[in-house]
């Protein structure tokens, strides 16, 4: 649906040069929730400006649904925007006109008939929950109602494509969650392909499909949310997603336990971080654990839990058998050495 | 009474002409005033349409018609005055300097206005695939539009003040007959009847101007 192929962007300053974008490749699918994270200044939003335009790459291309996005052909390039929405951090809203006015002003804008304007305007309201408030302007609603009517003046063009540029990063925590339901239920609905940027790794955990993860304009890491999250490769992504094999835990607490036994880490992905695996191990196996650290944190589809736990046991084979024992059960360790 | 029977007519030829030149010149001058300051903004470097030696050449020739003061322009420009309006007297002669006068003026107040719109709002609307000749008119000049009303109130009432000068060209005015009335042939209480009525129009054309930017802002 979206190709980016090995696209630089370099900004030319008077004295230096910036490579805000460095031979990033991406391919996202129709119908997925693919999200990239970073650190302010990694290049994302120049990414996500480059899918429709609002930026040129310096080197490298953007192919959107077979064509590419060529800003030297105007015309076409318009055509090919209708087809992409996007909504904005802040909101981008005229002041002048209601809710109703700015889902409809471009609607017209672009050809479209009165009453064509009219009803699709209504349509996208009611989906995003605001027909109600039609006629009340940007200044008297809320933060996640405005970005509500930036989603349905998106909408109402009816895109293939929805980017998001940081779009709930203004907004409280309460707020940001029913923003993302609702990209979620448009995702589902309406089969739009979305493509986000955030800083925020809670978003990408609660509906993203895939991710990849942009430090310094290089793309780092990328594949399925749950791959990434449960065993990320490489050290920057481990510190970004917070997960370290020490949990967080202190050294001098955890050197004690190095003297016997084995720290190890545990994950636990899907269903089974809901079941009480640890508590029968010292059952059935003569191990005993102890659980030093870690957390559950719930994708989009699953829960994956990562624990640090210490065993103590009597000979090796005891330990070995546990492990081979929560093995069969989908959970993987991995020993903490320090 | 008295007063008012015998000035009350003069003063009230001026007060119209006053009108009719201000009103004259400031539907010409928003004609052109206005395109010429989005032409300004749209023309610079952070522009839609950036075009360095345009910008450059119009940036000037507001400059140069800034510095001048009326009076200046006034005598600067009577031989273009003489083949556009035909005459250089009256009020037909006048409108012409004041229009040089206004529209480099309004034009800045326009591109200042035009700049405090949210370049967030025009990157919206380019993101729709709408073109920038759309965006400009329906999205820029209607989100500055507090901000133009403003403007045109700033260059009314520079424009009462400016047709003052218009006696000497015999076009009249309330400016000319405090002039001629309360300095030149010393009837001072003539020359306070034709300030207090500028002043109640200054204050009018204040007044109404800050309702209608208050009521079209919306935020």
């Amino acid at each position: 649906m979206i190709e980016i192929k090995n696209v630089t962007k370099i900004y030319k300053d008077k004295e230096r040069e910036v490579k805000a974008v460095d031979d990033v490749s991406l391919n996202i699918k129709e119908g997925e929730i693919f999200g990239v994270i970073g650190y302010s200044g990694a290049g994302k939003s120049t990414l996500i400006r480059m899918i429709n335009g609002l930026e040129v790459p310096t080197t490298g291309e953007v192919i959107v649904d077979g064509e590419k996005i060529d800003p030297t052909d105007k015309k076409k390039l318009q055509r090919q925007r209708s087809r992409i929405g996007m909504i904005f951090q802040g909101y981008n809203l005229l002041k002048t006109a209601t809710v109703l006015e700015n889902v409809m002003l471009p609607l017209k804008l672009e050809g479209l008939e009165k009453e064509l304007a009219e009803q699709r305007s209504e349509k996208y309201l009611r989906i995003v929950d605001l027909w109600e408030q039609k006629d009340r302007y940007p200044a008297e609603l809320s933060g996640g109602q405005r970005q509500r009517v930036a989603i349905a003046r998106a909408l109402a063009h009816e895109p293939k494509i929805l980017l998001s540029d940081e779009a709930t990063s203004a907004l409280d925590p309460e707020t940001t969650e029913s923003i993302l339901k609702l990209l979620l239920k448009i995702n589902q609905e309406l089969h739009i392909t979305i493509f986000l940027i955030t800083h925020e790794l809670d978003v990408i955990q609660r509906v993203c499909d895939r991710v990849a993860v942009l430090a310094k304009g290089k793309l780092i890491e990328q594949g399925n949310v749950l791959d990434v999250f449960t065993n990320p490769e490489k050290e920057a992504t481990k510190k970004f997603i917070g997960i370290t094999d020490t949990m967080g835990v202190p050294l001098e607490i955890l050197k004690p336990y190095t003297t016997n036994g084995q720290l190890v880490v545990l994950k636990f992905i899907g269903q089974t971080a809901n079941e009480p695996i640890i508590a029968d191990l010292s059952a059935k196996y003569g191990v005993s654990p102890n659980i030093l650290g870690g957390g559950i944190g719930y994708l989009k589809k699953k829960a994956y839990g990562r624990l640090l736990v210490h065993f103590d046991f009597q000979g090796e084979k005891e330990f070995d058998d546990a492990m081979a024992g929560l093995r069969t059960q989908d959970i993987y360790y991995e020993r903490v050495e320090i | 009474m008295s007063f008012i029977n015998e000035w009350g007519p003069t003063i009230w030829t001026g007060f119209l002409e006053t009108l009719t030149m201000t009103s004259i010149t400031l539907v010409i001058s928003v004609i052109l005033g206005i395109p010429l300051g989005v032409l300004l903004v749209n023309s610079s470097n952070q522009g839609l349409h950036p075009n360095k030696s345009l910008y450059t050449v119009v940036n000037w020739l507001v400059n140069i018609f800034r510095s001048l003061p009326f009076i200046i322009l006034l005598f600067l420009i009577l031989p273009l005055t003489k083949i556009i309006a035909g005459t250089t007297i009256g009020i037909r002669g006048v409108i012409l300097p004041l229009v040089f006068y206004c529209v480099p003026y309004l034009a800045r107040l326009v591109e200042s206005s035009i700049l405090e719109v949210d370049s967030g709002i025009i990157e919206a609307y380019q993101s729709m695939g709408i073109s920038n000749g759309k965006i400009i008119v329906n999205v820029v000049l209607r989100e500055a539009r507090s901000g133009l009303v403003r403007g045109l109130t700033i260059t009314t009432i520079g424009l009462v003040g400016a047709t003052a000068m218009a006696g000497l060209v015999g076009a009249g005015g309330l400016g000319d007959i405090a002039y001629q009335y309360g300095f030149q042939r010393y009837q001072p209480s003539v020359m306070y009847a034709t300030i207090v009525v500028l002043i109640v129009l200054v204050q009018i054309v204040q007044t109404v101007g800050d309702i209608c930017a208050k009521k079209l802002q919306r935020d």
